[in-house]
């Protein structure tokens, strides 16, 4: 456990996402199997050990500490992993086990013996490995490495392409001593079981003005970019398998989607939900998200769907190396053999010029459904991640308004001597509601007159946050808008980012919440 | 405790313990600006403490200065005053108030381990103890110093190219500090914020050891690789800073125990070394006071007086305004 409470530890102190993966490096260097594929499994959260309730090691404590003491430790501490860590007054000699062997002890611990073993444990560890010990029975480290990091560190440690790494990660499970044993060059690249494995999607980059230049316009076709979640779909013998971008499995969020195809195919689309494949806002698509029990009524009222993209396999062939035309026709003749209603094709735009898809965009999108166009080279193979030059992402103008600064944190990393995270608002009355936060959009200069201006005109500080005075008016860009129930506000920005400084406007001239929401909600 | 109230007045000589506001008479325990004001009329303390008050606010920042030496009673009309060493900075005291047989001992801010840079601590036998709780929670139990500071110089060696900016408070800590350091054989100039350079030399002139320090210079072209760089939290947060590449964020005191305070104030590497007494330190001297009431000054007072109540011990929070935590970020 020493090792991997040191490895968490240091990842939360550290702030650099380029030392982060150094950290990562030289612990896979420096830890033998399958300690470190545990870990690796941990971080990213590729294990859960659920046995162990944490009201048990509340009791636990609460029956060594006296209670008042540690209530009034905890309000003040604020985080329970910590009180513990350091409350705990026990003391026994010895040494935990390695991190293999505890998930293994937890996992199998029997509910006789949890106390005890719990006790003695605690007692043995050290602050930082009885800190770890409570996040890992927990659950969720909460350390701030995404599993994105992780491979990136993976990467790097064994000199291989991250790319190859996302094509098996989700065809391999812990401790994962096949993955190391490539990595260290003592053995082939895993093999993966293709049907229950979600492969890394392709993405797009943003256009931006200067490629039109470079591009020319019969290369390419220009599809709507759904305003939806993107999905990986497998099917296999009528048996269908729904992932998100990030590889979640999200098929019983989606338990009406069916198909009865007895090939084994993987396709690429847009999950919508709607009638007769005409989309509801995103803000119906969220009533079904992040749900682990679907109702009938939820699916009668938001009934899913999926605008078909791509298609990746079909019977066991691997069609990723072809290019898009030949992947589109293959597409066009399984959507039309396999037709029901919870397949759509995403409509290929016809346009003979990039004036004319320009007016296209203009004037046939709209806003409840697009969220821009999608523009792809004929000739692109399925690439995995954001290759350059092959699909680009083209999205509506952005929405703005001017709203005002409120609060200020500093950032991290480089900006870590700037306040560069700023919280905004509108007016609710005459009291300020914010709306939402941004940390990027703003160029080097703009961010030192902010930085300033927040260190020149606090009013108050709550923690690391500063409340600044209301007078500094910022143009907010936004992709659209969302009503939410968990903002005060009721409303939440899509992709927020501050694009001007207005200092020149006064506050006064900043609109009224309701009537932002009259307008873009 | 009727001749003593809750603002630490002893009225039978009309003088006050550490005053916020200006007052007549006080009776400074120690240079720290939340105990030591400028603009007193008569300010009673030890000869370190007065010539610290004398470097922050200058030569006449009170009317009258009297020293008066540890261990030595000083008789004003009826009460009897005897400063004890603290062992929380240079020059800081307990101060021991004896009235119609009662004895009534103030703490001050202390701590009971041992430092080369003040005097140590010593107990104090008291009827009453009036006592800080800075660190009054059982969560605070401040590791071994030395430990400490071997992480500060481990680091230097995993990456002799960043500098290593050291968050300190500038009386006190940046002494002790750099002192721990010489204790671990550290022989390399010590780099330190301008802010700490009166104070650092006072130190010197008591004679404490703290080997070679120089002030940093923002305008030269010095790059500071795996040097180390002591500065006040706030100088670290601030544009200052902006000098230095690639730095680590170190920051040196007791709340540093807890991870989240560290994350929160981007510290890299926290340092979890304090001047102030830990919840053990607290609640032992407590008991070795023998006292039987204990009025507590600031800090977390709640649970030290839910202690008391479990010692039986009669415990009373007085709740001090204007007592900032100096250590705070």
């Amino acid at each position: 456990m020493r090792s991997f409470s040191e490895l968490i530890n240091k990842l939360l102190l550290t702030s650099s996402r380029n030392r982060k993966v150094d950290v990562l490096c030289d612990y896979f260097k420096n830890t033998p199997d399958p300690d470190r594929g545990f870990t690796l499994a941990i971080i990213t959260n590729s294990l859960e050990i659920k046995n162990i309730p944490i009201s048990k090691i509340k009791e636990i404590v609460r029956e060594t500490v006296d209670e008042e003491l540690f209530a009034l430790s905890y309000d003040y501490v604020g985080d329970l992993a910590e009180t513990i860590s350091l409350i705990w007054p026990n003391k026994e000699n010895g040494n935990l086990p390695q991190i293999s062997k505890m998930i293994g002890i937890l996992k199998n611990i029997n509910k006789n013996e949890s106390t005890r073993k719990i006790h003695s444990f605690l007692s043995i560890a050290n602050e930082t490995e009885r800190w770890a010990l409570i996040k890992l029975i927990s659950g969720g480290l909460r350390i701030g490495v995404s599993s994105r990091l992780a491979k990136t560190a993976l990467a790097k440690f064994g000199e291989k392409k991250l790319d190859d790494i996302e094509k098996i990660w989700h065809g391999i499970d812990p401790p994962y001593e096949n993955l190391f044993k490539w990595l260290c060059d003592t053995g082939p690249i895993p093999e993966i079981d293709l049907k229950n494995t979600f492969n890394p999607m392709m993405l797009a980059n943003p256009l931006e003005d200067k490629d039109f230049i470079n591009l020319n316009c019969n290369n390419f076709v220009a599809e709507w970019k759904w305003d939806g979640i993107r999905v990986q779909i497998i099917i296999n013998d009528s048996n269908i398998k729904i992932f998100s971008r990030t590889g979640d499995d999200i098929s019983l969020s989606f338990p009406e989607i069916k198909s009865l195809e007895k090939n084994m195919v993987i396709l690429d689309g847009e999950l919508l939900v709607g009638r007769n494949y005409i989309p509801m806002n995103f803000n119906s698509l969220q009533q079904r998200l992040n749900r682990k029990k679907v109702s009938l009524k939820h699916i009668n009222d938001f009934p899913a769907f999926v605008k078909l993209y791509d298609i990746l396999y079909l019977n066991n062939d691997d069609l990723r190396e072809k290019n898009w035309e030949e992947r589109r026709n293959l597409l066009e003749n399984w959507y039309y053999k396999n037709k029901n209603e919870f397949f759509d094709l995403s409509k290929i735009i016809n346009f003979n010029s990039w004036k004319n898809l320009t007016a296209i965009r203009k004037n046939e999108i709209i806003d409840e459904q697009h969220e821009g166009l999608m523009i792809k080279r004929k000739s692109s193979p399925y690439i995995s991640g954001r290759p350059k030059g092959h699909w680009y992402k083209w999205k509506k103008d952005p929405k703005t308004v001017d709203a005002i600064l409120m609060y200020a944190v500093r950032g991290h990393g480089k900006r870590s001597s700037y306040y560069s995270d700023f919280t905004f608002g509108l007016w609710d009355g005459n009291q300020l509601s914010p709306i939402g936060k941004a940390y990027f959009g703003f160029n080097d200069n703009e961010l030192k007159i902010l930085d300033k201006f927040v260190r020149n005109n606090t009013i108050k500080k709550f923690g690391p946050v500063r409340e600044v005075e209301k007078t500094f008016v910022i143009e907010v860009a936004f992709d659209s808008v969302n009503s939410s129930t968990r903002h005060k506000s009721g409303v939440a920005l899509r992709f927020p980012r501050i694009k001007r400084l207005r200092e020149d406007k006064p506050t006064s001239e900043v609109i009224q919440l309701c009537e932002f929401k009259l307008e873009f909600l | 405790m009727k001749w003593i109230n809750e603002n630490l007045y002893i009225s039978p000589i009309n003088t006050y313990i550490d005053p916020s506001k200006p007052v007549e008479n006080a009776i400074i325990t120690h240079g720290h600006a939340d105990h030591a004001k400028p603009g007193h009329k008569n300010v009673l303390a030890t000869k370190e403490t007065i010539n610290i008050m004398k470097i922050r606010y200058g030569e006449n920042c009170a009317q009258n200065f009297q020293e008066l030496t540890l261990n030595k009673t000083l008789k004003i009309d009826d009460v009897k005053i005897t400063f004890y060493p603290a062992g929380h900075i240079l020059g800081s005291v307990q101060v021991l108030a004896e009235y119609k047989g009662e004895r009534i001992n103030f703490t001050g801010d202390y701590k009971t381990k041992k430092d080369k840079t003040c005097e140590n601590f010593e107990p104090v036998k008291c009827h009453t103890l009036v006592t800080e709780a800075t660190f009054g929670l059982p969560v605070f139990q401040h590791p071994n110093e030395h430990n400490e500071i071997k992480k500060l110089l481990r680091s230097l060696e995993l990456f002799p190219k960043r500098p290593h900016l050291v968050g300190v408070y500038a009386l006190g800590k940046a002494q002790r500090i750099i002192g721990l350091l010489r204790q671990q054989k550290y022989d390399k100039e010590i780099f330190i914020h301008g802010a700490l350079e009166k104070l650092c030399n006072y130190y010197v002139e008591e004679k404490i050891f703290l080997g070679k320090f120089l002030k940093t210079n923002l305008k030269d072209k010095k790059e500071y690789h795996g040097e180390i760089i002591l500065a006040p939290p706030s100088a670290i947060k601030n544009v200052w800073s902006r000098k230095f590449v690639d730095p680590i964020i170190c920051q040196v005191s007791g709340w540093m125990s807890i991870k989240q305070r560290a994350k929160q104030n981007l510290v890299e590497l926290p340092l979890i070394i304090s001047d102030h007494a830990d919840w053990n330190e607290l609640t032992q001297y407590i008991k070795l006071t023998g006292a039987e009431n204990v009025y507590v000054t600031h800090g977390r007072e709640e649970a030290i007086v839910h202690w008391c109540k479990m010692n039986q011990i009669n415990g009373l929070a007085l709740s001090l305004s204007g007592r900032e935590d100096e250590e705070d970020l």
